[in-house]
C-alpha cells in the first residue's frame, strides 16, 4: 500500500505548477492562442452584430390571393414590379407552406377573401408570413413589402375608406433578432475552439517536436501532464467567455434572463468535456495537421450545423437528430439559450447540464484509461 | 521496504522489439552494466541504439525478454524507473517559446529539486555548458550547439542514478562536441555517474570505459574499447600517395583489393585495415598502431559481408571546363544589423570537392542557400558554372544540385515516387525520365527499399535525396552536412560516392561537422561568424595546428586552433555583435 505523504503532495503541486506555468508562457508568447482565444471572439462578434446584413433582391415570395378582385391583383402587379421581389403565385395556403418550409420562398404573401370588400368599408389587411431562419434578411423583407403596400395604398388612396395594414408574422424565429441568436452561438463556438482545438494542437505540438519524450523521463505523472494542459486552457476558454458575454450585453444588449452563476457553470462544464475531447483526440493524432482536421470535423463543425445553433434540430431527419444527442454542443446550446433568452429554467437547465455531466464522466475514464507515458 | 542495490544497475536478457512486419529492431539483446563508468553503445544506423534506450527507460515496452533498470521493470515499474535515471533523448525536445532559465526552471520543478540544489547546481551547469550569458534567451534562438548543450544541463538538474543519453553529439561541431564531453567526463570521473551513451563517433566511443556495439538489433560485442582495437592489430598501414595520385585515388584502389577492409584518407596519406593480420601488406606501406575505428571494422566485416558497392557511373559526365566552375568573391550576406556571411571569396575548379567547415552558425548554410539562388546576396559576386545566380537564377539553378540538410524528400511518398516527383519538376518527360529513374534507382541502391521514405533507415533517405539531386546531371552538387547522423559504414559508402562523382567532373560543395571527412575534400574553407577563417588543402590547414612533438596533428586539432585563435582576436578588438543564429 502507497501511503501518500505530505512532501509527495507538495512534489506533485510543484509539478503542476510548472507545468501550468510553462503552458501559460507557451500561450501568451504564442500568437496563435491568444488569436483564437482572445481575437477570434472580438471579431466574431463584431463581424455578426454589425456587418452581416445580406443584400436583398429578388426575394422569392409565394403570392396566394384568395380575393381575386381587380383591386387584389394591382396590388400583387405592385409586388411584382419591385426589384426585390420574384413572385410566385400559389393556389392554396399548403402548397405556400410547403414552399416555404423547402425554403423555396423566404415569405408567403396572403391577399384575404374579403380584401376588396373591407378596403372599401372600413380597412384592410393583407398577412405576411416570414422565414425568420435568418433574422436579418426577414426583417429586410418586412420592411420592403410594408414599403410597396404604403405606396400602393397612397396610389389608391381615393378609392380606400380605411388603412390597408400588414399583418406580418415571424415564422422559426419568434424572437426576431438575430444577435439574441447568435451571441449564445458565437459561445458555444469560442469555447469549442480553445477547449478541443487549442488543446488538441498543443498536445499534438509536443508530439511532433518531440518534447513529450524528455518529458515523459521525469517524476511526472501523466495525469499531471493532462491537468497542465487543462487548467491554463480552462482559463483561457473562461477569458473568452467573458468576452462574449459582456460584448453581447453591452454592445448589443443581450438579455441575460437567467442567472450568470448558472451560465458560468453549465460553461465551465462544457469546457472541460471539450478540453477532454482534444486531449482524447491528440492522444491519437500527434501531429498537428491531423489534430487540427480532426478536431475541426470532430467538434466545430458539429457544433456550428448539428447543435441547433444555426439550423433548427426540429426540421432535421430523424437520422441526423439522432446524432446530435451524441454532440455535448447541442446540450450546451440549449442551455445558453434557455439562459439567456428565458431564464433559468430548471426543466431545461438540469437534464443537459446532467448529459454534459455523464458525457464529462465518461470521457475523464477513457482519458485516465488511455493515458500512459508511452511513446507508442 | 530497502532492498540492497542490485549488482548490475541495468540488465536487459533476451530482449525483442519489433515495430510492424519489418525486420525487428532488437532480436534477442542481452546486456549488463554495472555502476559507475561511461558506457558507449555504437552501431550503423538502424542497429536498434534509440530503441533499446526507450526500452530502458518504459517508454516502449518489449516483445519478449527481460530489461531490469536500478531493480525495477520498466514495463509494470515504468514510474519508479522515470523518476531516477535521466534522459537525454536524440531530439532533445526543449520548449522553443520559454527561455533558457525558464527551461531549466522546468525540469528542475519535474525532478523535485529544491531551492539549496538548485542554488548549488545552476552556477556549476551553466558554467560548464557557457549558457550564463543566454540565461533570458527563448531556446529557440540558440544555435545548434547550445541547444544540445542546454538539452545536457536539464537532463543533469537533478542528481540521477543512471544518466542515458542518445547521440547528443549528432549535429554539433567540434568545439560544442569537446565542452559537452568535458561535462560528461566530469561527471562520470567527479561524480560517480554512470552513464549510458549512444554515439555515431567512434572516437568518442574509444573514450569510454566500456563499449557495446549493436548490429541489426543484436549485441556483437561489449567489453573495453581497447579489446576492440586489439581486433585490428596487425592489420594497420598507411600509405603515402606516389606524386600524381591523390590520396583520394589511392583510397580508392585500396577499397577496390579484396584484402583490404577498410581505407581512409589520413593527414595527406591513407590508412588501411587488411584482410588478414600479418598478410600481405599493400607494397609501400608501413605498419601503423591500430586504432578503435580500425577494430570496430574489423568487427563489422567479420559478421557481415560488405556490400557490393557499384561505383557511380554518370551517363553523360558534365564536358570540360576552362577556368573555376564556382566563383565567389567579397560575398556578403545581411539580415538586419546582424552580418551571416561577411566578405567570403573562393573558388572551385571542375571535379573538385570543396568543403566548408565551421562551428553551428558559422555561416555555411547561408551560403548554400546563397550559391543555390535560394537567398539573394547583400553584396559581392557569385558566379556558378560562369553564370550570375542573382541574374540568370534559373539557368544557373539548372546545372546544380542541392541535397538540403534535413533531406527534402516527401515522407509518405515511396522511394521511387519521390524520384518521379523530383524527375518531373526538374522537366524530365517520357522515355527520359524513366531512364533517369531507373538509372538512379539502381546507382543508389534504392531497389530494396520498401514502403514510404520516411519510414527508410537514414542511410538510405540519404541516397534518396542525393539521387533525386542528380536526376537532372547537374554539374554541381550541394550537400549540406550529408553525414550527420550517419553511421561509420554510411559515412564511407558516401564519400565514396562523392568521389566517383568528382572523378568523372561533377563538382562538389560540402559541408560537415566530421573533421576527418575534410581529408576528402580537395580544399577547405574554415569559417566563423560568417568570414573565411583559413582555406588551402587539408595538409595547409592542417598545417595551422600547433605541432605537439612528433605527432602530426589532426583536422579537428587544427580546426580548433583556427577557430579559437579568431575568436581570442575578436574578445580581445572591439567587440561586434556576435551572432548565435
Amino acid at each position: 500500500m502507497e501511503r501518500r505523504s505530505s512532501s509527495e503532495v507538495r512534489a506533485r503541486l510543484v509539478r503542476i505548477g510548472s507545468l501550468v506555468r510553462k503552458e501559460w508562457r507557451q500561450m501568451i508568447r504564442d500568437p496563435a492562442s491568444i488569436a483564437i482565444g482572445v481575437v477570434l471572439p472580438v471579431i466574431l462578434i463584431l463581424l455578426f452584430g454589425y456587418g452581416l446584413s445580406l443584400d436583398v433582391k429578388n426575394v422569392p415570395i409565394a403570392v396566394l390571393d384568395q380575393d381575386g378582385s381587380s383591386l387584389a391583383s394591382g396590388l400583387i402587379g405592385d409586388l411584382r414590379l419591385s426589384p426585390y421581389f420574384k413572385p410566385q403565385s400559389v393556389t392554396s395556403l399548403r402548397a405556400a407552406e410547403e414552399l416555404l418550409a423547402q425554403r423555396s420562398v423566404e415569405a408567403i404573401f396572403t391577399v384575404p377573401p374579403d380584401f376588396a370588400r373591407r378596403a372599401s368599408s372600413t380597412g384592410a389587411a393583407v398577412q405576411l408570413i416570414v422565414s425568420g431562419t435568418d433574422a436579418n434578411t426577414a426583417r429586410i423583407i418586412e420592411a420592403y413589402v410594408n414599403g410597396v403596400v404604403s405606396a400602393w395604398a397612397a396610389r389608391q388612396a381615393p378609392a380606400l375608406a380605411g388603412p390597408v395594414l400588414v399583418q406580418s408574422r415571424l415564422w422559426f424565429n419568434s424572437a426576431n433578432d438575430s444577435r439574441y441568436f447568435l451571441v449564445p452561438g458565437l459561445i458555444v463556438l469560442v469555447m469549442t475552439l480553445i477547449g478541443a482545438f487549442l488543446t488538441a494542437m498543443v498536445v499534438a505540438r509536443e508530439w511532433e517536436r518531440g518534447t513529450f519524450e524528455a518529458l515523459f523521463v521525469t517524476p511526472v505523472r501523466a495525469e499531471e501532464i493532462l491537468l497542465g494542459k487543462t487548467i491554463p486552457y480552462f482559463a483561457l476558454g473562461m477569458v473568452g467567455l467573458a468576452l462574449c458575454v459582456f460584448s453581447g450585453r453591452f454592445l448589443f444588449h443581450v438579455p441575460v434572463r437567467g442567472s450568470l452563476v448558472v451560465l458560468l457553470a453549465v460553461s465551465m462544464l462544457y469546457v472541460l468535456v471539450a478540453l477532454a475531447i482534444g486531449l482524447l483526440i491528440s492522444s491519437a493524432a500527434k501531429n498537428q495537421l491531423v489534430a487540427s482536421q480532426v478536431t475541426l470535423i470532430a467538434t466545430f463543425m458539429p457544433a456550428a450545423m448539428l447543435s441547433g445553433l444555426l439550423f433548427d434540430l426540429r426540421s432535421m431527419p430523424a437520422g441526423v437528430r439522432a446524432i446530435t444527442y451524441l454532440l455535448p454542443a447541442r446540450y450546451y446550446v440549449a442551455l445558453l439559450q434557455t439562459i439567456f433568452l428565458a431564464g433559468d429554467i430548471w426543466s431545461v437547465i438540469v437534464p443537459n447540464a446532467l448529459a454534459l455531466l455523464a458525457m464529462l464522466a465518461l470521457l475523464a475514464v477513457a482519458l485516465g484509461a488511455i493515458t500512459r507515458k508511452r511513446l507508442a | 521496504m530497502n532492498s540492497p542495490p542490485p549488482a548490475a544497475l541495468l540488465e536487459c536478457r533476451e530482449v525483442h522489439k519489433s515495430f510492424g512486419p519489418r525486420t525487428p529492431a532488437l532480436a534477442g539483446v542481452s546486456l549488463a552494466v554495472s555502476a559507475g563508468g561511461l558506457n558507449a553503445l555504437i552501431g550503423p544506423d538502424g542497429a536498434g541504439k534509440t530503441t533499446l534506450m526507450r526500452l530502458i527507460c518504459g517508454l516502449l515496452t518489449a516483445e519478449r525478454g527481460t530489461v531490469r533498470v536500478l531493480g525495477f521493470d520498466p514495463v509494470r515499474a515504468a514510474q519508479r524507473i522515470q523518476e531516477r535515471v535521466s534522459y537525454m533523448p536524440q531530439k532533445f525536445g526543449l520548449y522553443e517559446d520559454l527561455t533558457v532559465r525558464e527551461n531549466l526552471d522546468l525540469y528542475a520543478d519535474l525532478h523535485g529539486v529544491s531551492a539549496a540544489q538548485r542554488a548549488q547546481r545552476y552556477p556549476q551547469l551553466l558554467h560548464m555548458t557557457d549558457l550564463r550569458r543566454f540565461e533570458g534567451r527563448l531556446a529557440g534562438r540558440l544555435s545548434g550547439g547550445m541547444k544540445q548543450k542546454l538539452g545536457l544541463a536539464c537532463t543533469l538538474v537533478s542528481s540521477p542514478q543512471l544518466l542515458l543519453l542518445d547521440e547528443p553529439t549528432v549535429g554539433v561541431d567540434p568545439l560544442s562536441r569537446r565542452e559537452l564531453w568535458q561535462i560528461v567526463h566530469h561527471l562520470v570521473r567527479d561524480e560517480g555517474l554512470t552513464v549510458l551513451m549512444s554515439t555515431a563517433y567512434l572516437d568518442e566511443a574509444e573514450r569510454a570505459d566500456r563499449v557495446i556495439v549493436l548490429q541489426s538489433g543484436r549485441v556483437l560485442a561489449e567489453g573495453a574499447p581497447q579489446g576492440i582495437t586489439r581486433l585490428a592489430a596487425g592489420r594497420t598501414f598507411k600509405l603515402t600517395p606516389a606524386a600524381p595520385e591523390s590520396a583520394r585515388t589511392l583510397q580508392a584502389r585500396l577499397l577496390a583489393s579484396s584484402t583490404v577492409i577498410d581505407a581512409v584518407p589520413d593527414a595527406g596519406a591513407v590508412r588501411c585495415v587488411c584482410a588478414q593480420p600479418d598478410g600481405a601488406a599493400p607494397a609501400g606501406s608501413t605498419p601503423v598502431a591500430p586504432r578503435f575505428e580500425d577494430g570496430f571494422m574489423v568487427l563489422l566485416r567479420q559478421r557481415s559481408v560488405p556490400e557490393a558497392l557499384t561505383d557511380i557511373l554518370l551517363a553523360h559526365p558534365p564536358a570540360a571546363a576552362s577556368g573555376a566552375v564556382i566563383e565567389v568573391r567579397d560575398l556578403v550576406k545581411r539580415f538586419g544589423a546582424f552580418t551571416a556571411v561577411d566578405r567570403v571569396s573562393f573558388t572551385v575548379g571542375r571535379g573538385e570537392i570543396f568543403g566548408l567547415l565551421g562551428p553551428n552558425g558559422a555561416g555555411k548554410t547561408t551560403t548554400f542557400r546563397m550559391l543555390c539562388g535560394l537567398l539573394a546576396p547583400s553584396g559581392g559576386v557569385l558566379r556558378v558554372g560562369g553564370l550570375d545566380v542573382a541574374r540568370a537564377g534559373d539557368a544557373a539553378r539548372g546545372q546544380l544540385g542541392y541535397v538540403a540538410q534535413k533531406f527534402s524528400l516527401y515522407g509518405p511518398l515511396t522511394a521511387r515516387e519521390n524520384l518521379e516527383f523530383f524527375a518531373s519538376a526538374y522537366g524530365l518527360r517520357g522515355a527520359a525520365r524513366r531512364a533517369r529513374i531507373d538509372w538512379a534507382m539502381r546507382q543508389f541502391e534504392l531497389l530494396e527499399a520498401r514502403g514510404a521514405a520516411a519510414d527508410l533507415p537514414g542511410g538510405f533517405k540519404q541516397r534518396l535525396a542525393m539521387a533525386a539531386a542528380l536526376l537532372h546531371e547537374p554539374r554541381i552538387l550541394f550537400l549540406d552536412e550529408p553525414t550527420s547522423g550517419a553511421d561509420p559504414l554510411a559515412r564511407r559508402a558516401f564519400w565514396r560516392r562523392i568521389s566517383a562523382l568528382a572523378d568523372q567532373g561533377v563538382t562538389v560543395v560540402v559541408t560537415t561537422h566530421f573533421m576527418q571527412e575534410a581529408e576528402y575534400c580537395d580544399h577547405i574553407v574554415i569559417m566563423d561568424a560568417g568570414r573565411v577563417l583559413a582555406q588551402g588543402t587539408p595538409a595547409q590547414v592542417r598545417a595551422l595546428a600547433p605541432r605537439h612533438g612528433l605527432v602530426e596533428p589532426t583536422m579537428e586539432d587544427a580546426f580548433i586552433a583556427v577557430v579559437e585563435r579568431a575568436r581570442a582576436a575578436e574578445a580581445a578588438a572591439p567587440a561586434a555583435p556576435a551572432g548565435a543564429a
